[in-house]
């Protein structure tokens, strides 16, 4: 019995698995587009917002901040009129120990007492394929305004949440933040896991 | 001529420093004062952050500096002989400068290194990169709080204590040349003692 409906069974299982080989992405875990997530969202304490800065001889700073507040607003049928404010306190930074965020929060560099908030605020989306954009937009901090750039990729989508994940690389020399280099790396390169909760 | 100028410059003023040791000790002089004023001022907590972690890097690619001078010195007194003491001191005096030169050399070699290994065992694993060019490696120490402290204590104690032992051998040089008026500080200096003729200390230093 067993070996007359071995073949059999392998045979219906190797049926099933080759349409799935053929298209994998939508059979297997389908990525949401990013036109069914319209709508806007609030950006909620969930999210990562970590930060690296590299340097010389290998190793760096890693950071994260824990406090930040922000909205995206998704528009379904023109992706490209999409926003995103983002707000960061540069106080709430964390790293490997405390002399290294107490330097972060100093007039070294990101001066907290002087200026709270680092800003961002989208001018343009460009859509770069079904779940990804770059997002442009206007960074401010230490009272320093530059465009910057982010890479932006749709995670996860449904009961409400949206989840993205954000990568850039900010010059800090642009904001006088400079103070270490050529030590530490001029680049900042930025990795966060965003969740936003649906208004 | 030239060894019997020599013999007369050996009873009267001791014999002369040769330019290699002239230069080194000054040089090293100059930078320890300097490292103990820069270290001193990055410790204090009230200075600006940016400027304080310039210092720190300033502090550690000139600190090296001394440790290469320093070895260099060690080898000079291996290899040139070191001139006779000035025929004024005493058997004492002789003995407590030749111990405190010593001592002085020592911790010129060992205050540095204290320092390296502070750098090496830090916690913050901040690169020692020599005048923003070189990036010299860790010394092979573990990093840890615990080693961090330990070598910070290390490195305090030892560079105030020569700055101690360098302000009594300062005063010693100062006391010969005002109150006993010999030598000592002239021939440090390259130059002939008072009173001497100054054909003598050429003939005497530029060798
Ligand atoms: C002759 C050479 C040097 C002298 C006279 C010197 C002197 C000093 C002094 C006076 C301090 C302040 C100590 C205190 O008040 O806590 C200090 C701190 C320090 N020095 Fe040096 N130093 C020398 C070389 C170096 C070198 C070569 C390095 C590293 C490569 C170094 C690294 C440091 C560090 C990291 C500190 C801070 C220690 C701490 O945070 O507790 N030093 N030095
Ligand atoms: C941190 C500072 C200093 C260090 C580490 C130091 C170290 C030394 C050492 C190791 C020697 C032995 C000679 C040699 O180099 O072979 C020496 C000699 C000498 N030093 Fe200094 N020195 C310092 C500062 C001074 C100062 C500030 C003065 C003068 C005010 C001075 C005056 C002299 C004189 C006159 C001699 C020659 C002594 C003799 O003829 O035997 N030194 N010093």
């Amino acid at each position: 019995m067993r070996y007359r409906t071995g073949p059999m069974v392998a045979l219906a299982a190797l049926l099933c698995i080759i349409p799935a080989l053929l298209c994998p992405v939508p059979a297997l875990a389908r990525t949401p587009a990013l036109s069914e997530a319209a709508g806007t969202y609030d950006i909620s304490g969930a999210s990562q917002i970590r930060f690296s800065v590299d340097q010389i001889g290998g190793g760096g700073i890693r950071g994260r901040f824990a406090k930040f507040s922000g909205a995206v607003r998704i528009d379904g049928r023109k992706i490209g009129a999409s926003t995103v404010s983002f707000t960061i306190y540069p106080q709430s930074v964390s790293a490997a120990e405390e002399r290294i965020e107490n330097f972060l929060r100093s007039s070294a560099v990101f001066d907290a007492a002087a200026y709270p908030t680092v800003t961002f605020r989208s001018t343009a989306v460009r859509q770069t394929g079904a779940d990804a954009v770059i997002v442009d937009g206007m960074l401010t901090a230490r009272g320093i305004t530059h465009r910057e750039q982010f890479a932006v990729r749709l995670q996860k989508l449904g009961g409400g949440t949206i989840a993205f994940n954000v990568t850039g690389n900010v010059y800090r020399s642009r904001y006088r933040m400079d103070v270490g280099t050529p030590i530490y790396l001029n680049v900042v390169k930025f990795d966060m896991d965003i969740r936003a909760v649906r208004r | 001529m030239q060894r019997r100028r020599q013999a007369g410059y050996g009873t009267e003023y001791g014999t002369p420093y040769g330019t290699v040791a002239i230069c080194l000790h000054w040089l090293i002089a100059a930078l320890v004062l300097a490292l103990i004023g820069t270290g001193f001022a990055m410790r204090r907590t009230e200075i600006d952050p940016a400027l304080q972690f310039s210092l720190y890097q300033w502090h550690k690619s000139l600190g090296l500096t001394v440790l290469v001078l320093a070895a260099l010195r060690e080898i000079h007194w291996l290899v040139a002989r070191h001139p006779e003491p000035v025929a004024d001191l005493g058997p004492i005096e002789r003995q407590a400068s030749r111990t405190t030169h010593v001592v002085l050399a020592i911790l010129c070699f060992l205050v540095p290194l204290s320092g390296w290994a502070v750098a090496s065992t830090s916690t913050l694993a901040i690169p020692t990169l020599l005048f923003d060019v070189v990036l010299v490696p860790a010394l092979p120490l573990e990093r840890s709080a615990a080693g961090e402290t330990f070598w910070s204590l290390v490195h305090a104690w030892s560079a105030y204590l020569l700055l101690a032992l360098a302000a009594l051998h300062a005063a010693a040089a100062l006391h010969h040349h005002f109150i006993r008026r010999n030598a000592v500080l002239l021939r440090m200096l390259g130059r002939p003692a008072a009173g001497g003729s100054s054909g003598r200390a050429r003939g005497g230093t530029r060798r």
